[in-house]
């Protein structure tokens, strides 16, 4: 038994957090959000860095989406790393990522049974067509791994967004620093690719949710720092804030919250990085306790903040979107519960 | 990081499992749940087992009687014998308290005189410190010790002493300055409660078991030689106490929580309830509040064995455990419908859950309540400024 990380990832860590805190202050996060959201060059930063490189393993990568939580990333991460450069294989030259949902499949382990769009096969390979909802960083994105019917069984196809700018739509979303959007497919080229969809989607969905987790937990971290600054320094009758219990003590309980997610997080990494027989257990406990720690914080500290909290120009609500994206994200902590049920009950 | 056991605990662990499985009775994993308190003299003889296998003081070092090894050791103990319900060790307070305010704290005289006879269960432990007019201000404690040549002169009322009916030692906190206030003039005792003038009354609680008493204390002579760390300097002592009191006892609980829930899902499964969408929810996530303290604890743990002081997070241990068992036996009760009213002959598994939810409610008070764990998280992991 040792729950602890190296000393490796924690320098790891270390330069993350250093590197984040300069490259996106708060400020820099909102002008993004409340732009296109795109920031040029971030990319090839993140490639220099080694954040994208396909040697990391699912541990280290825990560490970055920590911290890239903490710090609300706002760059095509996540849709790279956990969602289509493992599908894909390789290092990533351009940012990718998944498209699965649409009016057949809400979820990705429905995507590996029946999906809406179809594939049509061309003289000149295949042809795609359909509208895939609901996909992370789809403008941002210059190519997408689609999950599409082949007659009577599913298969995975390459499509280069860059060529087909036409296909992507942006759509007003809540969380503008990780905006998903459609893709509406008509006719348009796509390569398969040569993996069997099942097993890629059910590892894609267990790395998503051990990486969503982490990156919760540093949501939540966040959350609960900016409270408790504020809650030490904002006086009202003649006392610091955060002496009062009805404050203090729902910070407590953020905390506690927050212990047991992050635990549970990187105990789901750890899990599914070796392949261990509780990985399905251990996500779904993970997101369960993520979803709780992180929007239930959010909302503590908001509420601890008073009304510069409720504003547009605190960062807080930001943090907020994202945990209620992370929240959503492929299902919701009900459906995790139901997931776990059906585990312990039968 | 990785969760599996060394081949040194993977070694401890197989023993232990057999160990068990040669001690307890054959019947033992068919029978029904115990309701309610073991019974003394039998925890007595178990806990001589336990001792004599040496597995009682598993990281007390080996020069007090103990196996000198690791947490981590300590934790596979907890487990395999939640695991499999096996009795506790008889003695409470001797050996997660007493014990290892004595180890810190004591003189050579009192460790030899105390440590062997809390291992083996012969001398039996309790805790004095709150009072009727002290509980969560334990540094407003009264009782009196008057120093009179060779001994002090103890004289004063404890209350909720948990065991005192039975227990050969008290650690009490008493005040051995007159005026003094809050944490200063506090002295630590070891007393002896054979002694003249000691007086117990055992105190029904709300279970109907008298496991706390009063304890009155009139001119009872305590040898100088009692007092652990120095005259005076006992809040330090108590603090010692205290933090294995609620740090330590982190694993333990949980690890009864875990056998509860595997019981659980078995009166689930028997009340036909484990079909029901919402009850399936809510066993679901108490199964997220569980993993959630099994983990974290381990976390703890780590950071205890790798530096010697545990980490912050374990902090929230007793804290989540308490309400998620309230939770988690309420429930079950909630299951059993009108027939949950039964806590006898007739009920189901003879009234374990009756008993069991009603306990629990005594876990968000005893060792320090909710509000006082959520005000030191506040204060010291948060840095929050002091609510008093
Ligand atoms: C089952 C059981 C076993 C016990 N065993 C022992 C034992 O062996 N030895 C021993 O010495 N004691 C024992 N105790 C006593 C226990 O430590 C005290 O009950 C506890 O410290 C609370 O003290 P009190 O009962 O005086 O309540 P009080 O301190 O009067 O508290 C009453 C209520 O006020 C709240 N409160 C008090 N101060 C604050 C504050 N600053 N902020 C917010 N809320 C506050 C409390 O949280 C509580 O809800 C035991 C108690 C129980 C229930």
């Amino acid at each position: 038994m040792d729950f602890a990380f190296s000393e490796e990832q924690d320098m790891l860590r270390a330069a993350a957090k250093d590197w984040l805190a300069d490259r996106y202050p708060a400020d820099r996060v909102a002008a993004l959000a409340d732009g296109d959201g795109r920031d040029p060059g971030v990319w090839r930063e993140l490639t220099e860095l080694g954040w994208l490189d396909p040697e990391l393993d699912l541990l280290e990568l825990a560490v970055l989406a920590e911290e890239a939580g903490y710090a609300l990333l706002p760059a095509p991460w996540f849709s790279s790393v956990a969602l289509a450069a493992p599908v894909l294989g390789g290092p990533p030259a351009v940012p990718p990522t998944l498209a699965w949902i649409d009016d057949a499949a809400g979820s990705l382990r429905e995507a590996a049974g029946t999906v809406a769009v179809r594939c049509d096969h061309a003289v000149d390979g295949c042809r795609l067509t359909g509208v895939k909802r609901a996909v992370p960083d789809a403008a941002y994105a210059e190519a997408a791994v689609v999950v599409a019917q082949d007659h009577d069984r599913v298969a995975l196809y390459r499509v280069e967004l860059a060529a087909h700018p036409e296909t992507v739509h942006p759509l007003t979303v809540v969380d503008g620093t990780r905006r998903i959007g459609e893709l509406r497919l008509d006719g348009t080229p796509a390569e398969r690719l040569d993996v069997d969809p099942g097993p890629a989607l059910a590892a894609v969905r267990r790395r998503a949710l051990a990486l969503l987790a982490c990156e919760a937990a540093g949501v939540a971290q966040r959350a609960l720092d900016l409270a408790v600054e504020h809650a030490r320094s904002r006086t009202q009758f003649d006392r610091p804030i955060g002496s009062y219990q009805g404050v203090s003590h729902r910070l407590a309980d953020a905390y506690t919250a927050l212990a047991l997610a992050r635990s549970l997080a990187y105990r789901a990494a750890w899990c599914v990085a070796t392949d261990d027989p509780a990985a399905e257990e251990a996500v779904s406990s993970a997101a369960v306790a993520a979803a709780r720690a992180s929007v239930g914080g959010c909302e503590s500290a908001i509420q601890a903040l008073g009304g510069i909290g409720f504003t547009w120009d605190h960062p807080l609500h930001r943090y907020y979107k994202r945990a209620q994206w992370i929240a959503a994200f492929d299902g919701s902590p009900s459906r995790h519960r139901a997931d776990l049920a059906a585990l312990i009950l039968g | 990081m990785d969760f599996r056991d060394s081949p040194d605990e993977a070694a401890f662990r197989a023993d232990l499992r057999a160990w068990l499985a040669a001690e307890l009775p054959d019947d033992w994993a068919d029978r029904e749940p115990h309701v309610g308190r073991w019974d003394f003299a039998a925890a007595k003889r178990w806990t001589r087992a336990l001792f004599d296998a040496g597995y009682a003081g598993l990281t007390w070092p080996k020069e007090y009687g103990g196996a000198g090894l690791s947490p981590n050791h300590q934790a596979i103990y907890l487990e395999e014998t939640a695991r499999v319900d096996a009795p506790d060790h008889v003695g409470v307070i001797g050996l997660g308290m007493a014990g290892p305010t004595i180890i810190a704290h004591g003189t050579p005289e009192q460790k030899a005189a105390h440590l062997r006879g809390i291992l083996s269960g012969d001398t039996i432990f309790c805790q004095g410190f709150s009072e009727p007019g002290s509980g969560s201000d334990l540094a407003s404690v009264r009782t009196r010790a008057e120093r009179d040549g060779a001994d002090f002169v103890v004289n004063g009322q404890k209350v909720w002493s948990s065991y005192a009916h039975v227990a050969d030692f008290c650690i009490l906190l008493t005040r051995s300055e007159a005026g003094s206030q809050k944490h200063r003039g506090l002295t630590y005792l070891l007393v002896d409660m054979h002694t003249p003038g000691v007086e117990v009354r055992p105190l029904r609680q709300i279970t109907g078991d008298p496991e706390f008493n009063e304890v009155f204390f009139t001119d009872v002579r305590v040898p100088v030689s009692s007092v652990v760390g120095e005259v005076g300097g006992g809040w330090q002592v108590a603090m010692t106490t205290l933090l294995h009191e609620r740090g330590t006892l982190g694993f333990a609980l949980t690890a009864r929580l875990e056998a509860l829930f595997g019981r659980l899902v078995t009166t689930a499964r028997k009340t036909g309830a484990a079909t029901d969408p919402l009850v399936r929810d809510r066993i679901a996530d108490l199964y997220v509040d569980l993993q959630g303290l099994r983990f974290t604890n381990y976390r703890a743990l780590t950071a205890l064995v790798r530096t010697g002081v545990p980490g912050p997070e374990g902090s929230v241990a007793k804290l989540h455990w308490s309400e998620a068992n309230q939770r988690l036996t309420a429930l079950a009760v909630e299951l059993l419908g009108p027939e949950g009213q039964l806590s006898g002959e007739g009920g189901f598994w003879g009234g374990y859950w009756q008993y069991q939810q009603l306990r629990s409610r005594g876990n968000t008070i005893e060792a320090g309540t909710s509000e006082i764990l959520r005000n030191i998280v506040a204060e010291r992991v948060l840095g929050l400024p002091r609510s008093r």
